[in-house]
């Protein structure tokens, strides 16, 4: 009895959920007991054992497949086109940590009772950034008096649920030196008298600021898409803005998600970063048809986000945090690792593999990694 | 608007402090110090609740695709 609830919880949840799953309800508690003991004898000795380069096997599990993708990017030709950056480009760009990526692009899910082709539409709409040049026709300036007259644009207003009490509101921000007013169809911006003359160029300075002046909808995202995924309706986005989304009450807070993964660090946590490198990662190779187990992966992503923030495997990353001098002068700019070094007067204990290398000597790894220790009787 | 609960997010695992008697057990059976753990910055969004102080311990307990369920130490760090 002991020894089975023993190898339960010694084994692996998913192992241990396997075997009851797959041994009948009338197995005896000994039977089972047996049959969890040989599992996890199997399963020590799957393990990977000390010493073993576990790094450069997963960079070669991870390049060897890697020669073989598709340089090319897929493109959805088709009305909304939602290009997304894939294939190596996109495991380059996760893996060195870039900030900005190419591509941006969210998947939201929404809450059950808006799971419907109208709500979904509607809700997609009040996400879109809308700007005032959307939904005005005319800019038309009247430099004499320092007016700017705005034309704007009912159908588009009606059809983004943008009334004039939000639109006003949304101009005010834009500056003090601004004064609105509504008359029918037309806004009539006026430019209050500085000290100084305003000249035309500042006029036309501030048509194209109320021209770029955010009117409603999230931040950051231009474009957004409707789609059926399986059962549910979801919304496909150019451009992210997670912390944003999040709050929106119409959406799933629990499911919404980003391929930004910095986005992700700073809004969900560095936990929920690792893990959403993990999964762009494997969602490229998947898509790709390749097979790399994902534990390699999986060890990347970690060694990303060991120090709590996402670093890249660049020379700014992970492998300015070595504490090998020889080390870090291995991978890129050795000079400069050098001589900053010794400026500094830094000390290399050699307890890695690379600088040991270096030096013709056995390194840390498998059969060489144990010391022996011996006691020296006197003589 | 309503602040969202990040917590219940499926991308974030379940983060619990550990009590300083926890921590010495986690230590001794790894057989390191404490800064010898992977690190989590104190500003972290994932642990705001908890309120952490560096050199806290916090269990992390990921769902993993290999093996069902992981469970995961990392101290605590100013940023």
């Amino acid at each position: 009895m002991t020894k089975e609830r023993d190898y339960e919880t010694r084994l692996p949840e998913k192992l241990a959920k396997e075997i009851r799953r797959i041994l009948p309800s009338s197995a005896s508690k000994k039977k089972i007991s047996e049959i969890a003991g040989e599992v996890y004898r199997e399963y020590k000795d799957m393990k990977v054992e000390p010493g073993e380069a576990v790094g450069i096997v997963a960079a070669e599990s991870i390049g060897e497949p890697g020669t073989q993708m598709t340089l090319n990017t897929f493109h959805f030709a088709g009305v909304t086109e939602m290009n997304v950056t894939l294939g190596l480009p996109r495991i380059i760009e996760i893996l060195d940590g870039r900030r900005l990526i190419t591509t941006p692009t969210m998947e939201i899910y929404l809450k059950k009772e808006y799971n419907d082709k109208e709500k979904v539409r509607g809700v997609a709409l009040s996400i879109k950034e809308a700007h005032l040049s959307e939904v005005t026709s005319e800019f038309s300036i009247n430099i004499p008096e320092a007016k700017i007259e705005v034309k704007l644009d009912r159908g588009k207003m009606g059809e983004l649920k943008i009334s004039e009490s939000v639109l006003l509101k949304a101009l005010k921000r834009v500056g003090k030196t601004i004064s609105v007013d509504i008359k029918d169809d037309l806004l009539i911006f006026k430019i209050k008298k500085g000290k100084e003359e305003k000249g035309i160029s500042e006029v036309y300075r501030i048509k194209e600021k109320l021209k770029a002046t955010h009117i409603s909808g999230v931040k950051g995202i231009p474009h957004v898409l409707p789609v059926k995924k399986e059962r549910e309706y979801i919304i496909l986005t150019a451009g992210s803005n997670l912390k944003k989304v999040l709050e929106l009450k119409e959406v799933d807070a629990t499911r919404a998600v980003t391929n930004d993964i910095f986005e992700i660090e700073s809004t969900l946590g560095i936990e929920a970063a690792r893990q959403a490198i993990i999964n762009e990662v494997f969602k490229v190779i998947e898509n790709q048809g390749l097979n790399i187990d994902i534990r390699h992966i999986m060890l990347v992503a970690d060694t990303m986000c060991v120090n709590g923030r996402v670093k890249g495997i660049t020379r700014y990353g992970v492998v300015r945090d070595k504490a090998s001098t020889l080390a870090r002068a291995s991978f890129e700019t050795p000079i400069n690792h050098i001589f900053d070094a010794s400026l500094k007067g830094e000390v290399d204990n050699l307890n890695s593999v690379i600088e040991n290398v270096m030096l013709n000597q056995p390194v840390p790894i498998g059969t060489g990694l144990p010391g022996l220790v011996t006691k020296v009787r006197d003589a | 608007m309503k602040k969202s609960d990040i917590t219940q997010h499926v991308l974030v695992p379940n983060h619990t402090k550990l009590s300083e008697q926890k921590k010495a057990d986690v230590l001794k059976k790894y057989n390191i110090s404490v800064y010898q753990l992977p690190q989590i910055l104190k500003s972290d969004p994932a642990i705001a609740r908890l309120n952490p102080k560096p050199g806290d311990v916090i269990k992390i307990v990921r769902k993993s695709q290999t093996a069902g369920k992981h469970v995961f130490y990392r101290v605590v760090v100013s940023a």
